[in-house]
């Protein structure tokens, strides 16, 4: 009886950790390779605004994938200005202050003024109103 | 016959008043376009107007969003 209560809880933390898993599997999504290349090849960038931009003149395939990463951007930030009860742009914008700050070294990412920067270990150039 | 006269008389009545009417109301707009682009021209800037764009963009609607930007980035980090 024991052992089979013993087994059992064995079971239970193992479905738990599988269940744990699956959970998480989503939410820990990193970017997909050629997303995560062009951002390194400084091809991309992060802009003010919350989306990305284009640092140099995009190929088609950079071109597809910055759209399809918008759109998705624009549909979390729509969601998420809902239950914030802001405006979309206020939560891009936000996000953006944040996305700018995460950039590493050698990112690209845009200034209020609207030029191009690579990320240094300094801190980078944002608008007055980000936290 | 006195009835008709007095009608008469107020319809003049009544032309003279909307006559006076739109006079003033013509007056008056033209006193106050004299004074727009009085005002038009003194403070006519030299340097280009910029209009911001992100002026319903507060600092204090940041601060607050703050928190929940920094989660969105966490949760669906493919994406950002």
């Amino acid at each position: 009886m024991f052992d089979y209560v013993k087994n059992n809880k064995a079971l239970a933390i193992l479905g738990g950790l599988a269940l744990t898993a699956l959970v998480a599997a989503p939410v820990m999504a990193q970017r997909d390779p050629a997303y995560a290349a062009a951002r390194s090849s400084g091809a991309i960038g992060e802009k003010p605004d919350g989306y990305l931009g284009y640092v140099t003149s995009p190929s088609p395939a950079i071109k597809a994938l910055v759209e399809d990463i918008n759109i998705k951007r624009k549909a979390a930030y729509t969601r998420k200005a809902q239950e914030t009860n802001s405006t979309v742009e206020q939560f891009a914008f936000t996000s953006g202050c944040n996305l700018i700050m995460r950039t590493v070294s050698g990112e690209k990412y845009q200034t209020p003024g609207g030029s191009w920067e690579t990320r240094s270990a300094a801190a980078p150039m944002r608008d007055a109103r980000c936290p | 016959m006195p009835y008709r006269t007095i009608q008469l008389t107020d319809r003049i009545d009544n032309a003279i008043r909307s006559n006076m009417r739109i006079l003033a109301t013509s007056g008056l707009m033209v006193g106050a376009m004299i004074g727009m682009t009085g005002c038009v021209q003194l403070t006519a800037p030299d340097k280009p107007i910029v209009i911001n764009l992100n002026i319903n963009i507060k600092q204090e609607v940041v601060y607050r969003l703050d928190g929940d930007a920094k989660d969105l980035i966490n949760e669906e980090a493919d994406i950002f």
